[in-house]
């Protein structure tokens, strides 16, 4: 009965068991092997993941839980766990040419990026405030030594440094809410949780506990006023960790974000529904005057990506299945355009020198007209003007907003993309108008150019044949509104 | 005697605020700040038991179990990125830590 009961739950956790199995087995072969095989561990990394993705998929159609209710699996973690696993996937796949020219590719890279992504998948499949912990924590940890991988720079180290810090006080905050719940719920179990809520009885403990929770998932996704870390730490990372934080994280934090509130508080949204627009507001209007002064790109992005958290969080403060549905759609978008502009800034380097200012792209549409466009694709995109994907994405979550009546959060979503706009159609004008001393070097590496030339294609051509990601968004969404 | 729940979770929420304040209040060190991460940990440990005992529940004791690794591996990795920062900048005053801005 026991052990029937256990493998129920192993088939239930296989595509996390397999990838915490996989990544410890990766990390002896890289301790044997040594670090001149850490080309060969990355590539390995990358087909690892891959087999991930293959169980994720197999495992899909079920609802169940596993270990004592502990974990969830259902349609929405599946589908977000997917996006993790390709967003690590696409990191490995543009980091590892990068890394090596700078000397610092080491084995540990790849099997942290394998641990940061089963802390990923821990998290949107967390049904426990326990599971919730330990998942962050998993991710958060090897997060912080990707941060500081380049051990022998300060920038890197500083990077690693605030985020630790940054990242720590935050956990604490989390943790801290999560123990007034406990105590004046009386469980962490999130269907118990919602059991108890729904009651309708509410200790003014619990609501503390709850306002702890979302400052503390709100550092995690950056969203403002928990913002402060994210340009200093998108600065000091090595690009390809930068591009790591920018996609896998953050989808994974706006999932366990929406699971948190959706799944135990959903009956709670009078409480936090006002806290969830005060962070999207404020997100946004970050997002889009931040930006203005940067000079440099990855700081650029870094306020760029504070606003689109913003506006992914708009979906979620109108707590409907459209609106989950506009999250979801925008997540995925959001990491197509990120990955392929972060590639195109791993590209930028000038005489074997990686440059990252803005001023630093001028010329460069008569030097690599292809990669100036697709640039401006991600760019324009980004900025959301029609009929490009980022568009379609602010679209589905304005429209949520709109039918739930939220009018002002949508009317502040649509002013501050325009404001947005300007920093992001400037970069176009720094590419396509300025004049250039020295251009950017030519030979990139292939799989670079793959990335770029995927993502663009997908960012251009997503308008035209988007019913398989909505439909499946929209599956994924379905699984907080359906009773199993 | 029994000690009401309530003297806990004040001890706990000061412990905590003080965790809280030592982070953002201190110009000095980065080893306060791991150290104040640590009370913050603690003071939520704390309130846990107490919780648990309160309730007549172990989850909240599984919990702190947990809690302890985890702040262990935290400070594990905390000092080794210190170690590292110290390296490379030779100090670790709060107010060096701050080649970006802006």
């Amino acid at each position: 009965m026991l052990g029937n009961l256990l493998l129920i739950d192993i088939h239930t956790a296989f595509p996390e068991i397999y990838l915490a199995l996989a990544s410890m087995a990766l990390l002896l072969y890289g301790v044997f092997r040594g670090d001149g095989k850490a080309e060969e561990v990355c590539r390995l990394a990358v087909i690892l993941l891959l087999g991930g993705i293959y169980f994720v998929y197999q495992n899909q159609t079920q609802n169940a839980l596993a270990f004592n209710g502990l974990f969830k699996l259902d349609g929405f973690s599946s589908y977000l766990k997917i996006l993790c696993l390709s967003a690590s996937i696409l990191t490995l796949m543009i980091s590892v040419n990068y890394l090596k020219l700078q000397n610092s590719l080491r084995f540990e890279f790849p099997v942290l990026v394998m641990l940061a992504t089963l802390g990923m998948m821990m998290m949107v499949s967390a049904n426990d405030l326990i599971s919730v912990y330990i998942a962050v924590e998993l991710q958060s940890l090897s997060l912080y030594v990707l941060a500081a991988i380049r051990r022998d720079t300060y920038k890197s180290t500083e990077a690693g440094l605030k985020y630790f810090i940054l990242g720590a006080l935050s956990s604490g905050m989390l943790l801290y809410g999560m123990s007034l719940v406990y105590g004046f719920s009386g469980t962490t179990n999130f269907d118990s949780l919602a059991v108890v809520f729904e009651s309708g009885t509410l200790h003014i403990g619990i609501v503390v506990g709850l306002v702890f929770m979302i400052a503390a998932l709100a550092f995690k996704i950056s969203g403002a006023p928990f913002h402060m870390w994210t340009p200093d730490v998108y600065e000091g990372a090595p690009t390809p960790i930068t591009a790591f934080f920018a996609v896998g994280p953050k989808v994974a934090a706006i999932g366990l974000f929406i699971r948190v509130m959706m799944d135990p508080f959903a009956d709670l949204i009078g409480q936090w529904q006002q806290v969830i627009i005060l962070i999207s507001i404020a997100s946004m209007v970050v997002g889009a005057f931040g930006a203005i002064a940067q000079t440099n790109i990855k700081r650029l992005l870094a306020y760029s990506s504070i606003g689109h958290m913003g506006y992914a969080l708009i979906g979620l403060a109108t707590g409907t299945e459209e609106g989950i549905r506009g999250i979801i759609i925008y997540m995925t978008l959001y990491l197509a355009m990120s990955i392929g502009a972060f590639a195109i800034i791993i590209a930028m380097r000038k005489s074997d020198r990686v440059v990252e200012n803005i001023s630093d792209l001028a010329g460069l549409s008569k030097s690599h007209p292809m990669m100036a466009m697709a640039m401006a694709i991600f760019m324009f995109s980004m900025a959301g003007i029609p009929p490009l994907a980022g568009f379609l994405g602010k679209l589905y979550v304005f429209l949520s907003a709109v039918e739930a009546g939220l009018y002002g959060l949508a009317v502040i979503g649509v002013l501050s993309s325009v404001v947005a706009a300007y920093y992001y159609i400037r970069i176009i004008k720094v590419m396509y108008f300025d004049e250039s001393s020295e251009m950017i070097d030519r030979n990139r590496p292939g799989v670079l150019n793959t990335v770029i030339a995927g993502s663009s294609l997908f960012t251009v051509g997503f308008f035209l044949y988007p019913s398989p990601i909505i439909a499946a968004a929209g599956v994924a969404a379905n699984s907080f509104f359906d009773i199993l | 005697m029994l000690v009401p729940l309530s003297y806990y979770l004040t001890l706990s929420a000061i412990l905590f605020t003080i965790g809280v304040f030592g982070i953002f209040l201190n110009r000095k060190n980065v080893i306060i700040i791991l150290m104040s991460i640590e009370l913050m940990l603690l003071a939520v440990n704390l309130n846990l038991v107490a919780f648990s005992a309160h309730l007549q529940d172990m989850v909240g004791q599984v919990f702190v179990m947990f809690t302890l690794t985890v702040a262990a591996a935290e400070v594990a990795i905390g000092l080794a990125i210190l170690v590292i920062y110290f390296r490379n900048r030779g100090s670790i005053e709060i107010d060096d830590v701050s080649v970006m801005k802006g």
